[in-house]
């Protein structure tokens, strides 16, 4: 870049640097690829194994099923696979309705601490069950 | 700054509806709906985390009428999230792009949907 036009003696990639495109869309995209391969294989768990203790278990088969090793360990990790993949793609929906932006920002960061308190929570009541069998 | 009055192309809602735009808002209506349907494992969770008294409560509101309703659609909206999601990663790999191709992986998904959907339901009850 020698010709006259650029005169800074900063250069044309520090100056692009953090402007438009590159943020942080990639690992947006990315992550949410990654969580939904996660979830192929645990949706179909939840749907054919987990279901049926939460819409049909009494309590004490419900406490039995989720003490179990096996299926305390997937939901844990259904549960963070979830609330991430949710948490990503209701920050694209908000971005394409909401065009307020002080509405957008405090929607995604809404979005953001439920699901993350959502995920917190989850986890700690899947630890109690299995130190209550 | 000012606001000027440019042309806007035309709405979404003036064109017939598609199975490729049906789908694809449709994978985002479940997509919202499975995010507030999380609502009920985490309460299942906790409530059972908690006390017996308080999975009772979750207990008699999940096998009610209204429960067993929420649990059914619950269920269709995640077979179809599921399902459509794969058909989404399937393009990310480029496959599948033909206008034909799509229509036609579009009815394959309702179809999987409905009897995934259908299957875990029978399982669960």
């Amino acid at each position: 870049m020698s010709d006259k036009k650029h005169k800074s003696i900063i250069s044309p990639l520090k100056a692009a640097r953090g402007m438009g495109a590159d943020k942080s869309g990639f690992h947006h995209w990315w992550m949410q690829r990654v969580t939904a391969i996660a979830l192929i294989p645990l949706t179909i768990w939840f749907m054919f194994c987990a279901v049926g203790a939460i819409a049909n278990a009494s309590y004490d088969r419900a406490l039995e099923w989720l003490s179990s090793p096996l299926h305390a360990v997937l939901m844990i990790l259904y549960v963070i696979a979830t609330l991430y993949h949710a948490a990503l793609g209701l920050k694209v929906v908000i971005e394409d309705y909401v065009h307020k932006e002080s509405l957008k920002i405090a929607s995604i960061f809404f979005v953001n601490f439920a699901c993350f308190a959502g995920a917190v929570a989850s986890i700690y009541a899947v630890l109690l069950v299995s130190l209550k069998g | 700054m000012e606001k000027k009055e440019r042309p806007l192309s035309p709405h979404l809602g003036i064109y017939k509806p598609q199975l490729t735009s049906v789908t694809s808002i449709l994978h985002r209506i479940t997509g919202v709906g499975l995010a507030f349907g999380t609502g009920i494992f985490i309460w299942f969770l906790i409530a059972l985390g908690w006390s017996e008294n308080c999975f009772d409560c979750f207990h008699y509101f999940i096998t009610s009428f209204a429960g067993r309703l929420v649990i059914f659609f619950w269920m269709l909206g995640m077979a179809y999230h599921l399902v459509n999601g794969i058909r989404h990663l399937i393009w990310d790999m480029g496959y599948g792009f033909k206008i034909e191709d799509a229509n036609k992986s579009a009815i394959v998904v309702f179809i999987i949907s409905i009897i995934v959907a259908v299957s875990s339901v029978c399982v669960a009850y």
